[in-house]
């Protein structure tokens, strides 16, 4: 992100909460989710005890994982009591 | 509450923050704040928390956030609550706001005792709570007082020399408890609900309370990274660290396991105990303690 002079804040301020949402923590994983969805029973217990806040929910169902900002940790595919997640390897991922 | 509901009520922690991958203290600070439906604002020690979440120009608080330094997160908190109660009172703020101070073991058990000390015992209005992951992770791994006994940190180096950390842990719980306070209790993120109900009834208690966290940390504990609610798991289940509340003087144990297992149970998951699995002694030692206290506490939970 770069700004001139002009385009800074007074006081170098943060003018948005939240904004780190502009800084992608994607790229650190090697590993991502993959979910079954014929196992997945909508419990939501994986959206808990993701640190990143990254697997988004819509209309009370698990829609997607938000691969801009899952760090890879795994801690969903451990928690899932339907083992409805599976970590396989990131393929895209740069190296 | 229950895990949908908890998934989706409304998240106060913004994606982007850079804790480790597998840190575990982002679930716990986001339970903690959907626990009440009031304003918060947030006062944070320094620590991996302040420090993942606030890298210049970002910040990952959807909330009113200050830090200030290592050692106040509670003195700070208490100026805001009393301006708070000052314009309440002169009428110039209608708004019903809660106040959280949040601190790492370094900031908590160490650095900033003194400052939660005096907070706790001026009645300051206002929950404090402290993500333990036993040492100072931020800045490389160095012992606090928060370590347990036997661990391997950069400044308690397990070796020929010493196995560990030589000293036990210290017990916040007793101190702030020590304080006369209304509420205090002790949670483990592998139970979010448990952990959100207590921290209800912290934000609805007048007066202090207070919240210790066991925080799992891939990088200090050095385990795996999906491994951290497990872990936190076991630390329940080895009795390690107990789930337990004191509520207006009363204490309640909040989970039994039906058999404790062995404390090796919850040493074999981390390389920070690698080198106690086969130092019988140590380890007979240290199962002792956990038993002792773990009996202590069952007596003081039993007293009417
Ligand atoms: S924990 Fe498993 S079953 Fe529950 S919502 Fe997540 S993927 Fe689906
Ligand atoms: S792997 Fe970790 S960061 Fe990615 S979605 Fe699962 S819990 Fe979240």
């Amino acid at each position: 992100m770069k700004k001139n002079y002009k385009q800074i804040p007074i006081g170098g301020m943060i003018t948005k909460a939240g904004n780190s949402e502009e800084y992608k923590t994607g790229d650190w994983k090697s590993f991502k989710p993959e979910r079954d969805e014929k196992k997945c029973t909508n419990c939501l217990i994986c959206v808990n005890y993701c640190p990143e806040n990254c697997i988004k929910v819509k209309n009370g169902k698990l829609n997607h994982f938000d691969l801009d900002y899952c760090k890879g940790c795994g801690i969903c595919a451990t928690e899932c009591p339907f083992k409805a997640i599976v970590m396989e390897l990131d393929t895209e991922c740069e190296l | 509450m229950n895990f949908k509901e908890l998934a989706m009520a409304s998240n106060k922690l913004a994606s982007g923050h850079r804790s480790c991958a597998g840190c575990g203290f982002p679930s716990i600070v986001r339970t903690v704040m959907k626990a009440t439906k009031k304003q918060i604002i947030v006062s944070c020690a320094t620590g991996c928390l302040e420090v993942t979440t606030t890298i210049y120009p970002y910040t990952s608080w959807l909330t009113p956030f200050i830090h200030n330094a290592f050692e106040n997160a509670s003195a700070t908190i208490s100026g805001v609550e009393a301006a708070y109660k000052a314009l309440k009172k002169k009428g110039k703020l209608r708004k019903d706001v809660k106040f959280l101070a949040i601190g790492g073991d370094g900031g908590t058990y160490d650095i900033g005792l003194q400052s939660l000390s005096g907070a706790l015992e001026r009645g300051q209005n206002f929950v404090y709570l402290c993500y333990d992951n036993e040492a100072y992770m931020n800045t490389g791994v160095q012992r606090s007082s928060a370590t347990p006994r036997g661990a391997n940190t950069t400044t308690t180096p397990a070796g020929k020399a010493s196995f560990g950390k030589l000293e036990w842990k210290k017990e916040l719980m007793q101190i702030a408890i020590a304080h006369g306070i209304n509420y205090a209790a002790q949670a483990s993120p592998h139970n979010l609900i448990d952990l959100y109900n207590k921290a209800e009834k912290a934000f609805n208690t007048k007066g202090p309370s207070i919240l210790v966290v066991l925080s799992p940390c891939p990088l200090g504990w050095k385990s795996n990274t999906n491994m951290s609610v497990q872990i936190a798991k076991l630390a329940a289940e080895t009795n390690f660290w107990p789930l337990y509340e004191y509520e207006n003087g009363k204490y309640v144990l909040n989970y039994e396991p039906a058999k404790r297992k062995p404390i090796i149970e919850f040493f074999k998951t981390q390389g920070r105990f690698k080198h106690l699995l086969k130092n019988k002694k140590l380890l007979e030692e240290i199962q002792g303690k956990v038993d002792e206290k773990w009996s202590k506490l069952k007596k003081l939970c039993e007293e009417k």
